[in-house]
């Protein structure tokens, strides 16, 4: 026994681990599997969208850039041919131009200048008072003059204020001169600053020597600046995609294009966490549904095993139980055999005994034995033959009826109509004890599947310990019958006396076997713990309340199917 | 009042000579049998017995085949079964099937003579009713 026990426990051990194992291996793979693959494509895709978005943002800017430049390096090189034929007067030219450039293209320009040979800008029209301002030394001037047209870098120059210049040469009349003009710096600036993608996405323009050439709301860093500057890595008309990372540790997104017209590079820059922030966000949905997935796999994996193996073992216990009450109820049953066998044959030998003695005594009443000496010891012998003759029928009779096989044989069963012929089978005994039986039958208690010879046992002995109580000073029992409010299914069968009750003490122990307040010999206290074991088997219960000079409550739940009842509603 | 004819069927016989003694004693006619089969040829030369003590449970032929055969043969003969305690039942189908009475073993020697004594007084009223049937259809067919 103890052997199988440990086995027994060895073999749910392996049972609920191998459950374990594969709820584990049957969710977790395919999830794995099915998350990874998503979370990969995914990933792909859609860092592969961004990159492709922010490029093609980026590269139409540069464009758009490109095209702002050529258009305005178009017009001062239109303006700058008409200056042939108004060589004379300058100034009236310079006037007529910037008027017709500002009607036409607002407040781009700022101001046109004309520049001779020796650097000093003889003629100008605009806000300032430019008018022979020296440029000879300037930057823009030195590189202007050895081209046909040229657009300078951003740069404060003699104002003090950032701007930009386009110049033309202009050849007339076998000298040179340079048409210059102004751009505004604000107009162009709007044309980049107009980027901005998520909350760190900003753009810039930066020259050849790293220097901005467009004003930025955040300060950007040399280092990031002049790790751009490696031209080698552009090509034309297409846009580089880089991720890098900044002195402070923080990672960003680069992106940058060459512009046409000048050597100036468009650069785009966001913060990598910024740019992928719906990815990430997405990702961490998905993490966090993964990994309360994992737990819930995990609980599961670890719970349902052992609830099984509890349910299992729960099982065989239960089996194991039955089927000791099935070797038990063999053994009784052979024992009950046996001694029904035994009585019965006790039974013929006691009652010629008790013949022979009953002849004795009738011998004894003839006359000539009367005046015997010991005729009263004979007689008190005989009786006592007698009397124990009748004892050994009481014990084979209580054998027999231990031993007598009730029909267990299972029918549908109307419990009233079960009631109704016990209480008539026992109204003439009542009758004699003074004692009232009143039935408060519902009607519309549904069948049962039941013994019914084993419920009449029930009611029997439910009626006659109830008859048995109130001998001497008459009662009533109420028998009622209904379906059962408090427990679903079932119906209850409750009886009542008003006999002596119960008193508290024995309350507790009525329904074990051979309890008996009867006097020796009158009851067996068999009878209530037979009905319990019958109830007990029908699915039931029964419960007692007593109190003592009041009277005495039993109440019987037997269940029903649903169906028995349906059926019988639909009849 | 004339003396009761008894006849007792047991195959126990220890049992049946002491009972048929007793019942001697207390001026009833006994006749005792040990078997089914005896007990109908008795009740065929007999027919003076007037009731039969039956025991239930008899090798052969039973109390209960025994008990059909003498309603049919003899239906104004009245039973009564004697029984074991586990045969109770056989001994209420008995009393369906016409039997007079039952009684259990070991039994009270009065109260098998009270019962005896009822079943007498039944067979004898029961014959007395024929009787009366019988003479009054004579006097009126006489009229």
């Amino acid at each position: 026994m103890e052997q199988t026990l440990t086995d027994r426990k060895a073999f749910y051990h392996i049972l609920s681990r191998k459950i374990t194992t594969l709820i584990l291996v049957v969710s977790f793979f395919p999830m794995l599997l099915t998350t990874g693959i998503l979370v990969y494509r995914f990933n792909l895709t859609y860092t592969d969208k961004i990159q492709a978005h922010i490029s093609e943002v980026v590269q139409k800017h540069s464009q758009n850039i490109d095209t702002f430049l050529s258009e305005r390096l178009g017009n001062i090189r239109y303006t700058a041919l008409h200056f042939d034929s108004m060589q004379q007067a300058p100034k009236i030219f310079l006037q007529q131009h910037l008027a017709i450039l500002k009607s036409e293209y607002g407040d781009v320009f700022t101001d046109l200048g004309l520049i001779n040979k020796k650097g000093v800008q003889f003629a100008y029209e605009g806000p300032f008072k430019l008018e022979n301002a020296d440029y000879s030394k300037a930057q823009w001037y030195l590189k202007a003059i050895d081209k046909p047209f040229f657009i300078s870098d951003v740069f404060a120059g003699l104002r003090g204020h950032p701007h930009f210049i386009i110049a033309v040469k202009v050849t007339s009349n076998g000298s040179d001169y340079i048409l210059r003009s102004t751009i505004n710096f604000g107009a162009f600036n709007s044309l980049v600053e107009n980027i901005h993608i998520g909350k760190t996405g900003l753009a810039f323009l930066v020259n050849s020597k790293g220097e901005l050439q467009t004003q930025t709301k955040v300060g950007i860093n040399e280092s990031i600046i002049a790790s751009m500057l490696d031209r080698s890595c552009y090509k034309d008309n297409e846009t580089v995609f880089a991720k890098k990372k900044d002195a402070s540790g923080n990672k960003f997104i680069c992106v940058t294009a060459m512009l046409n017209n000048i050597d100036w590079i468009m650069v785009f820059r966001q913060d990598l966490n910024d740019a992928f922030s719906d990815l990430w966000k997405t990702q961490f949905l998905t993490l966090v549904i993964f990994i309360l997935g994992c737990i819930a796999i995990l609980s599961v994996a670890f719970t349902l095993p052992r609830s099984i193996v509890k349910l299992i073992s729960s099982a065989d216990k239960k089996s194991e139980v039955m089927n000791k009450q099935v070797v038990e109820s063999g053994k009784l049953a052979t024992i009950g055999e046996l001694a029904a066998g035994i009585a019965h044959e006790i039974n013929n030998p006691v009652a010629i005994m008790v013949e022979e003695a009953g002849w004795i005594g009738d011998l004894l009443e003839e006359e000539d034995l009367k005046e015997c000496e010991n005729l009263d010891e004979f007689t008190r012998a005989l009786v006592q033959i007698n009397t124990q003759g009748k004892r050994c029928k009481e014990i084979t009779h209580k054998l027999l009826s231990f031993a007598r096989k009730t029909d267990s044989t299972i029918n549908d069963v109307q419990v009233n109509e079960v009631i109704t012929e016990m209480v008539s089978l026992t109204a003439k005994m009542a009758r004699y004890n003074n004692v009232i039986i009143e039935t408060n039958l519902n009607e519309g208690i549904p069948y049962i599947r039941i013994s019914p010879s084993e419920l009449q046992q029930v009611v029997l002995n439910l009626i006659n310990n109830g008859i048995d109580v109130m001998e001497k000073t008459g009662g009533i029992i109420k028998i009622k019958t209904k379906v059962s409010a408090i427990e679903k299914n079932n119906l209850v069968i409750s009886m009542e006396d008003n006999g002596p009750g119960i008193a508290k003490d024995n309350l507790n122990r009525i329904f074990d076997p051979f309890f008996t307040t009867k006097a020796v010999g009158k009851g067996t206290g068999l009878g209530l713990s037979i009905c319990y074991g019958i109830i007990e088997k029908m699915g039931g219960k029964i419960d007692v309340h007593s109190q003592v000079g009041v009277g005495t409550k039993f109440r019987i739940w037997i269940p029903f199917q649903d169906e028995i009842l349906e059926k019988t509603d639909n009849e | 009042m004339n003396k009761i004819k008894l006849l007792l069927v047991d195959d126990e016989k220890p049992f049946l000579d002491t009972i048929t003694k007793r019942l001697e004693k207390r001026n009833l006619k006994v006749s005792a049998v040990y078997s089914g089969k005896e007990a109908l040829a008795e009740l065929e030369n007999n027919t003076s017995l007037e009731v039969v003590v039956l025991d239930v449970k008899m090798p052969g032929m039973d109390g209960i085949q025994t008990l059909i055969e003498i309603k049919n043969r003899f239906p104004l003969t009245e039973v009564i079964m004697l029984t074991g305690h586990a045969t109770v039942e056989t001994a209420i189908d008995g009393m369906k099937l016409g039997a007079f009475d039952y009684l259990m073993k070991p039994c009270d020697i009065d109260m098998l003579v009270t019962k005896v004594k009822g079943a007498v007084e039944k067979k004898r009223k029961h014959e007395e009713k024929i009787t009366e049937a019988r003479i009054k259809e004579i006097t009126a067919r006489r009229a």
